[in-house]
């Protein structure tokens, strides 16, 4: 019964990383309506930064905000340079720009920082906590915890301000929002902003557990796209409760189907998305679209 | 414009005919990569570029054919000129397979889902020990050339051959049926196909076939380059592989036969031209040149050339690019 607890709780940390990463997916596709590509590599450079600051000798405190800063604000020049001009064009054209930025991205990391693979400080205390006769450790139950008040802040920031409620116009009716005075081509960039820092901060999260290497987070991404697609691909709620249940999910299942182990579980993944997409295309959350002909 | 067509083509031919007399025996071996980067970029040109479906995860079909041919190879003893064609059945029948589900997957779906199987495909192939050798590989027995040949030419050439005679009948043959009723029913698709199915076209008989179509091109190309390479191993088929065919075929035209060509020579050319700076310039290169294509140039170098020497096609290429 502990293990089980302690399997659960490890699995709800993995799946609270793929939340946040499922959620920088999903607000760039509510927005624009295409999958952004790259945000699992630009999180993995924002990592790589926060590194580098430490390896500065800078306190992690002040790094991983300041990690998240810049990721924020060079995401949204990103949007602004980069992605503006193909705004309009047909999806494919923009899934191509994104690879474009993803193969950018790693080739950066790999030649600035190389290929090695180092370790990565945890913010976290490496003491486990005891529950009873269970020991969780306070990485995972840190990991949950940050994860959480980001997403909480994410929503109370969408439901409550009126900035959010701006952005949410511009994504859902753009040129009605532009006759009301929204600026709809800010928010989408504030809107890549924001999943940028979303993605950065739990490449931050991982980073301990998987080590640090320009590869780190393409795993990650395919766990993302796996719990958006669960979740309903344009629903943030569903993002979050997909990561979750995928990330336990996963867990339990290497630890107690030795058949799928932990080797197949990417391929799990991949069954998972051509699943939910064939027989549930809407996920758990999402909204069914109708298309007229 | 047409004898002007027949004139490149020939040049082309001589050009790869007589092309290993005059370059070192290495040089041959690369070119022998560019034949079959080129064939495999040809799937993508028929599914992406004619048919509208993206792939990002043609490394896979790659991984098959290149397994498939160390498989019947080693296992079985299956000659060359055998196992080449089974690896592009294989791939081809698995390839349908994720036809059959892409029908159901639009656009970015289908870029996710394609992309999640680049992703895992290391992976699986590395736990299925008993078939593939885990992650040491397979070894795969080189190709030597046959009794009149022998000492006459080196088993590169002779391979260089192989490949080339393999890709020209190749792309003479998606020539043909991309020129014809089949061309025209898979770009209708892609165009509009609602409009597609009022004129009697069939879009998911074409589709899938489209992608069965061209994962056996990329079947094909994974064998050449494991014979060619000698070895197969889990860590050759990584999505960065995925990627670059895509790249090859979005910088060298992902709608023309020419942007195949080219495209093979970029996925063989370039990395190896810019590794001298950096083990990790070619990333940076591809990805930027990438970015910078689908802003100013989305049809590619093959596009951009004809537009110079043909203007009028300039103005209908923008408008194509635009809609």
């Amino acid at each position: 019964m502990n293990e089980l607890a302690q399997q659960i709780v490890s699995g709800l940390a993995t799946g609270s990383i793929y939340a946040s990463m499922a959620l920088a997916l999903v607000l760039i596709y509510r927005s624009m309506g295409v999958i952004n590509f790259a945000q699992g590599e630009m999180a993995m450079f924002s990592t790589y930064l926060a590194w580098q600051f430490a390896q500065q000798g800078m306190p992690l405190w002040i790094a991983f905000p300041l990690t998240i800063a810049i990721a924020f604000a060079g995401a949204v020049a990103l949007e602004r340079v980069v992605v503006r001009p193909v705004e309009r064009a047909a999806p494919l054209t923009v899934v191509i720009l994104c690879l474009g930025l993803l193969i950018t991205f790693n080739g950066l990391a790999g030649w600035i920082w190389g290929y090695t693979v180092r370790t990565f400080p945890s913010p976290f205390p490496t003491t486990p906590l005891h529950i009873g006769s269970a020991a969780f450790s306070s990485q995972d139950l840190g990991i949950i915890a940050v994860s959480l008040l980001s997403l909480g802040a994410i929503s109370l920031f969408f439901g409550k301000t009126k900035l959010g409620l701006a952005m949410r116009a511009a994504a859902l009716y753009p040129e009605s929002s532009r006759v009301l005075g929204v600026r709809v081509g800010w928010m989408l960039a504030l809107g890549w902003g924001m999943a940028a820092a979303v993605g950065a901060l739990s490449g931050l999260m991982v980073a301990p557990v998987v080590l640090l290497e320009p590869n780190m987070m393409q795993g990650i991404l395919v766990y993302a796209f796996a719990a958006a697609v669960l979740g309903g691909i344009d629903s943030p709620v569903g993002a979050v409760v997909g990561g979750l249940a995928l990330g336990v999910g996963l867990n339990l299942i290497g630890a107690y189907v030795p058949v799928i182990g932990t080797d197949l579980q990417l391929t799990t993944a991949f069954g998972i998305i051509i699943v939910i997409l064939l027989f549930r295309p809407a996920g758990l959350f999402g909204r069914r679209t109708m298309r007229r002909v | 414009m047409r004898v002007n067509k027949y004139w490149s083509v020939a040049v082309l031919a001589l050009l790869v005919l007589v092309l290993p007399r005059f370059v070192p025996s290495y040089a041959a071996f690369e070119l022998t990569f560019v034949g079959a980067y080129a064939i495999g970029i040809l799937g993508l040109v028929i599914l992406t570029g004619t048919n509208g479906q993206i792939s990002l995860g043609h490394g896979a079909f790659f991984g098959i054919g290149g397994y498939a041919v160390a498989i019947l190879a080693q296992k079985l003893g299956v000659p060359f000129w055998a196992s080449v064609p089974l690896a592009a059945i294989v791939s081809g029948i698995l390839g349908l397979g994720l036809g059959l589900v892409a029908l159901r997957l639009e656009g970015v779906y289908l870029a996710l889902a394609t992309f999640a199987l680049a992703v895992a495909t290391p992976s699986t192939l590395k736990h299925f020990k008993s078939l593939t050798g885990g992650s040491q590989g397979l070894a795969v027995p080189s190709l030597s050339p046959p009794g009149p040949l022998h000492g006459v030419i080196t088993s590169e050439q002779w391979l260089y051959y192989v490949t080339w005679v393999i890709a020209g009948a190749l792309f003479l043959l998606t020539s043909i049926a991309l020129g014809g009723r089949l061309g025209r029913a898979l770009r209708a698709i892609r165009d509009n196909e609602v409009a597609a199915i009022s004129f009697g076209v069939n879009p998911q008989r074409y589709k899938t076939f489209a992608f069965g179509w061209s994962a056996a091109y990329a079947g094909i190309a994974g064998a050449i380059v494991a014979i060619a390479t000698g070895f197969v191993s889990p860590d050759t088929y990584t999505v960065a592989l995925s990627l670059a065919l895509v790249t090859g075929a979005v910088l060298g035209g992902i709608d023309t036969l020419w942007g195949a060509l080219l495209g093979g020579v970029i996925v063989e050319f370039l990395p190896l031209l810019v590794q001298k700076i950096n083990p990790a310039a070619p990333s940076v290169v591809y990805g930027i040149a990438l970015v910078l294509f689908m802003i100013f140039l989305p049809g590619g170098i093959a596009r951009s050339i004809q537009a110079v020497i043909h203007p009028l096609r300039l103005r209908r290429e923008i408008h194509h690019a635009r809609s």
